[in-house]
């Protein structure tokens, strides 16, 4: 870790967050709910859109996303990062946006992010079938694997047969979910689960059912990261960035050199020693669950527990409303909220429970939160780490 | 077997124009010595170009495994498996000898090259009496 790093440790905070359409918001474009949670977004951080000078954003069907979001807002950014990694880009977008800062490019960057997944005329099989063409993979299309899901369900398969983990513990994980998102009036899906009803669903790719995968929803999100010194002019409680890093280690399944063993483990890594922190110091966690099997890759990856253990660590609530560790507090991406890249509701979570805006799933107490961004097959990484004032 | 694709097309054309001869060619690195799959332009692990073609032994063992869920309609079950080569390259692939269900991490598995309307396909069926 070069000193430089550990010198941008909470030299940047977010300022502003928001969240627009989560769940189902029919009658919306991707970009009106972009710019609903972007507004508001600036509007909380206690600027307005004439302040931001930077923008980071990312869309899974538009590669020159940024020159739109640029348009549409009428922005004119100095500083401009489009880096499509998948889900895991929003958390990626911060560091290169903490050097933006510092060198004096820019001084509020907008990183935002809206899908219309779930209510868009021209949806996923659309998307999906658009880039077997532009983005092809000709080594695993002709095998018709059931994309994202059967990657995942390859890694579970693995996973199982290394560690002896169960069906039951990966289910343990969507209840646990389910749990948190039920004390989250924004959450999706809140009416309680239970593990039989997890593993009785109907299976998509064994060993995952229908439970064991993220929603398809709508959903909007945004933040603004300002200069920890400006950050203390405004409005809201900072919440400063300590660490950030990320990692991409392959691109199709095929090609992960362990299918037990993801990249988290080098932006992990990374993250926490820009922080100056371990796994040990972190009050709330945020993963991207995409799939239940996310979670236990990631508890493990990011040091929550040794390798292998993830299934018995997250078994009888350990990651549910008053466990152990408090895992995924909105509900996740298999509760909450996921319009195809969740990563960026990952980071406002874990704002909103260093900020204690969380009401009846606030975790007290909590001055440190990772957030942890995960996209492709398993391909791309991104940790964050964010704390409070006391932890500068 | 050794022949190269030097000039003529990129490695992925050759490759699927072997494929659609019936013939399976992995990628051996000269610098490194590993082997390489999918076929690339230079070594993922060494950098180099020095690759050259070889015809693996198309033994293998299963390295994960699912059964996508999918209507009679739309073809009914499927196994989507990543075989492991003997030759140290993983792929993705489909146990075709087996019931979708019935495929399992650790079978022994050998190759196949399947050729439908002139494509080749790398498919594998188990081998009777070598699951692990
Ligand atoms: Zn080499």
């Amino acid at each position: 870790m070069s000193t430089g790093l550990k010198a941008l440790r909470g030299s940047a905070a977010i300022a502003g967050v928001a969240t627009f359409g989560c769940g189902e918001k029919p009658g919306f474009t991707d970009m009106e709910l972009l710019a609903r949670s972007a507004h508001a977004a600036v509007a909380d951080a206690g600027l307005t859109m004439r302040d931001i000078d930077g923008l980071c954003t990312a869309s899974a069907s538009a590669a020159m996303w940024a020159l739109p979001v640029v348009e549409y807002l009428g922005l004119n950014p100095r500083y401009i990062d489009g880096t499509m990694l998948g889900g895991s880009s929003f958390i990626a977008h911060l560091l290169p946006a903490m050097h933006a800062i510092r060198s004096g490019q820019c001084s509020a960057v907008l990183i935002c992010y809206g899908s219309a997944q779930r209510s868009a005329a021209f949806g996923r099989r659309e998307i999906v079938a658009a880039r077997r063409f532009l983005d092809p993979q000709p080594y695993e299309h002709p095998y018709e694997p059931m994309l994202p899901v059967s990657a995942y369900a390859l890694a579970a398969s693995r996973h199982m047969h290394e560690f002896g983990t169960t069906r039951e513990q990966l289910a343990d994980v969507a209840v646990a979910a389910r749990a948190w998102a039920g004390l989250n009036p924004e959450a999706f899906m809140r009416e309680p689960l239970t593990r039989e009803e997890v593993l009785g669903a109907r299976m998509v790719s064994d060993p995952l059912s229908v439970r064991d995968c993220c929603l398809v929803t709508d959903g909007a999100g945004a933040c603004v990261l300002v200069s920890a010194e400006r950050a203390r002019d405004l409005p809201k409680k900072p919440v400063y960035v300590l660490g950030n890093a990320t990692a991409v280690w392959n691109r199709q399944i095929s090609s992960m050199a362990d299918l037990t063993v993801t990249a988290a483990s080098q932006s992990g890594r990374e993250a926490f020693a820009m922080a100056g922190l371990a796994p040990k110091d972190i009050d709330v966690v945020q993963l991207y669950d995409a799939f239940t099997i996310n979670t236990l890759l990631f508890l493990e990856d990011l040091g929550f527990c040794p390798k292998g253990e993830a299934g018995r660590f997250v078994a009888d609530g350990a990651i549910a409303p008053g466990g152990k560790l408090p895992v995924n507090t909105n509900g996740g991406g298999l509760s909450c909220v996921h319009p195809g890249m969740y990563g960026i509701f990952a980071l406002i979570e874990a704002v909103r429970q260093l900020r204690g805006e969380c009401g009846e799933r606030q975790v007290k107490n909590a001055h440190i939160a990772i957030a942890h961004g995960n996209g492709g097959m398993l391909s791309s990484q991104a940790s964050a780490i964010l704390g409070t004032a006391e932890t500068l | 077997m050794q022949t190269t694709s030097d000039g003529v097309t990129g490695v992925q054309a050759f490759h699927q124009g072997e494929l659609d001869a019936g013939r399976l060619l992995v990628q051996r690195c000269g610098e490194c010595s590993r082997h390489v799959y999918y076929p690339r332009e230079t070594c993922p692990h060494c950098g180099s170009t020095a690759l050259e073609w070889t015809a693996p032994s198309g033994l293998g063992s299963v390295h994960a495994v699912t059964t996508v869920r999918r209507k009679p309609a739309d073809g009914g079950d499927l196994n989507v498996s990543l075989v492991d080569l003997d030759e140290g390259v993983r792929l993705m692939s489909r146990v075709d000898n087996l019931a979708p269900e019935a495929v399992r991490i650790g079978q022994r598995v050998k190759a196949r090259v399947q050729v439908k309307d002139g494509r080749g396909l790398v498919l594998f069926d188990a081998i009777d009496g070598a699951a692990a």
